[in-house]
């Protein structure tokens, strides 16, 4: 009798993460750099890692490529443990700060540098390469040296490297932080199409929020080693969970009172909630406070009396910081709307002001 | 802007030290390369025939091909160690880094004589070593070519100048930007294939001078021929030192000097297109 050795499929989740962190925690001699890390991302997903610098985003990017390992926890991608493998044996690849390109290798050899390592049949190189670098929109270049090239070539031909391996997640280590202002929002939306073209799971770290609102499908902030939110840009800005959160996402009024018998009291301004009783702290986008010519208000809004401090022009919106009463200061977003002056009837919308952990 | 009157000021010092003690004595033994010795005096009689005489005497070329041998072998074995060395410093040793450097460079402190004479006690017939065979039974009399042979002269030469390949090597490994073997372990190159690959390219230029140092620094040593290297090792240097010391003959000493100057400066053009080939910044 000959056992039957019966071969079956590989059972697949359709809706399993691409890759799991799992409790990741990373230390560097007495400095806890990340604290117990989980976070999931789905495949073809565009998510963010968003914080400050020092906050660790840059680490757990690192532990994800292979250059450190966790301290403890795990990583998974596909279904299998990813932390334990050489960074040369993870299907991850890596768009560098600075590009890291080869100095001694042209364009060309850059970006055929990949397939090479990992033995593509030759003749399959240089199609693919071709192909690579006309994604980019570099091919004229590719026998430049690196050195030749402008941040901007340098950042299109460090992506068309990272990219040719087919990696199933590309991390992204602040790619556009090198490039001045115009040129880094050209190279966002050509990310943001790039990605949408051609479907890989990207993993962007970057310190600036308004690229990571830009760019994500979902963002993740780190504070301190932990993750503070993991949410859409829209909700995150909605509906920001602390006050760091909705102090680091866009501008906002933090306003710090206490609830009482369902009365929220933050200075002068006063309005119903249905809350326990307690200390609380709420934050109210400057755009959703709006000037009311009448002195008239609706139920579910807070009318106020501001006299204004400053006004800032900002082209298609008008920044104004106003007083409410004994010194709380507020900033208004209003349409750009001629210059003011004096007092004036504000109101708001209860809602939106959005009850945030300190 | 500097001035006129700054920048003569500035430029003085070198500009006469190297007149003084570099261009003025070649040009000296180039003039000398050209004249002759009659009845034990020098005469200024402008002819070629010392270069005559390095060709037709076989001697010359022979002392000279060993030299050039026993240079290549010093810059092969220091290279051979002197990179493996340095690679490790550089890229594994962690938190040791500074301590193992230093030992590295603390030989070059010591004498260069005290290390000649070190070797003689320990390669010769009543030396460490061949007490050594003998006590471990390898050998049952004293091993002869250790010592006065050219393999001492290579062994004690390797010995002095494997640190003066390992800090330009060394040097040359610290610039490599880290990012670049990430990125090549990123895209999928295992260590060996990122060291052929990425790191050995890079550091071409350390490992170009570090061979010019080993190779020309041997090429010009007289001292380790004549304290460990027998006749068996004589070397071209020594020949130059006899023919200007002991038999007086300044005008071939300084053809045979000229050669080597020729042969030196020849090599140190190459290394330095080399090198500039092999740097990329």
């Amino acid at each position: 009798m000959s056992s039957v050795v019966i071969s079956q499929p590989a059972i697949v989740d359709a809706n399993a993460p691409l890759l799991e962190v799992r409790a990741v925690a990373k230390r560097f001699g007495s400095r806890d750099v990340l604290k117990s890390i989980s976070l999931n991302i789905a495949s073809g997903e565009f998510l963010t890692l968003l914080g400050e610098s020092g906050s660790g985003k840059t680490t757990l990017l690192r532990l994800i490529a292979g250059f450190e390992q966790p301290t403890s926890g795990e990583i998974w991608m596909s279904g299998e443990r990813l932390d334990t493998r050489p960074p040369h044996k993870r299907r991850v690849n890596t768009v560098f700060q600075n590009y890291a390109l080869f100095p001694h290798l042209n364009v060309r050899d850059n970006v055929a540098y990949g397939l090479r390592v990992q033995g593509a049949p030759k003749t399959e190189i240089p199609a693919r390469v071709d192909q690579a670098l006309s994604m980019v929109k570099m091919s004229e270049f590719a026998a430049s040296r690196p050195s030749r090239l402008s941040g901007g070539q340098q950042q299109r031909v460090a992506l068309a490297r990272a990219l040719i391996n087919r990696p199933q997640l590309l991390l992204l280590d602040e790619p556009l932080s090198a490039l001045d202002a115009n040129l880094r929002k050209q190279m966002q939306s050509e990310l943001k199409a790039l990605q949408r073209e051609i479907g890989i799971t990207f993993l962007f770290v970057t310190h600036d929020q308004e690229e990571a609102m830009a760019l994500s499908d979902r963002i993740a902030l780190l504070r301190d080693g932990a993750l503070e939110q993991v949410a859409s840009p829209r909700e995150i800005y909605a509906r920001p969970a602390t006050a760091y959160t909705a102090q680091f996402i866009g501008q906002t009024n933090l306003l710090r009172g206490e609830i009482r018998r369902s009365i929220a009291t933050c200075g002068a301004l006063r309005w119903p909630i249905e809350e326990p009783d307690g200390p609380a702290v709420f934050s109210l986008r400057p755009e959703t406070i709006r000037l009311s010519p009448d002195g008239k208000r609706q139920l579910s809004e807070v009318k106020f009396r501001g006299s204004i401090k400053q006004q800032i022009f900002g082209g298609a919106s008008e920044l104004l910081e106003v007083d409410a009463g004994d010194g709380q200061l507020l900033r208004v977003r209003l349409p750009a709307s001629g210059p003011l002056t004096g007092e004036h009837d504000f109101v708001f919308s209860i809602a939106d002001a959005i009850r945030v952990a300190d | 802007m500097y001035s006129r009157a700054y920048k003569t000021i500035v430029s003085a010092p070198p500009l006469l030290w190297v007149s003084l003690f570099l261009l003025l004595p070649y040009a000296l033994m180039f003039a000398h390369s050209f004249w002759a010795v009659q009845d034990g005096a020098l005469v200024h009689h402008w002819n070629i025939d010392n270069y005559r005489k390095l060709l037709a005497n076989p001697l010359y070329a022979d002392v000279l091909f060993r030299t050039m041998r026993i240079a290549a072998s010093v810059m092969l074995c220091s290279l051979l160690l002197g990179y493996p060395l340095a690679y490790y410093l550089s890229f594994h040793s962690g938190p040791r880094k500074e301590l193992l450097y230093q030992l590295v460079i603390v030989p070059l402190w010591v004498s260069y004589l005290v290390r000649g004479y070190a070797w003689k006690t320990i390669l010769g017939s009543e030396g460490v070593l061949n007490g050594f065979l003998q006590y471990a039974h390898i050998t049952h009399a004293p091993v002869g070519f250790l010592l006065y042979s050219p393999f001492a002269v290579v062994l004690m030469l390797t010995h002095i100048y494997t640190p003066f390949v390992f800090l330009p090597i060394y040097a040359s490994l610290e610039h490599i930007p880290r990012p670049l073997v990430e990125a090549s372990q990123d895209l999928g190159a295992g260590p060996i294939s990122t060291f052929f690959r990425v790191i050995l390219p890079l550091s071409m230029p350390g490992l170009f001078a570090g061979a010019t140092f080993a190779f020309v620094l041997s090429l010009g040593d007289f001292l380790a021929p004549l304290l460990v290297g027998g006749s068996s090792g004589t070397m071209i240097a020594n020949i130059v030192q006899t023919l200007f010391g002991a038999v007086y003959d300044w005008p071939l000493g300084a053809a045979i000097s000229v050669c080597i100057l020729l042969i030196t400066l020849s090599l140190l053009f190459l290394t330095e297109h080399l090198e500039k080939r092999w740097s990329f910044r």
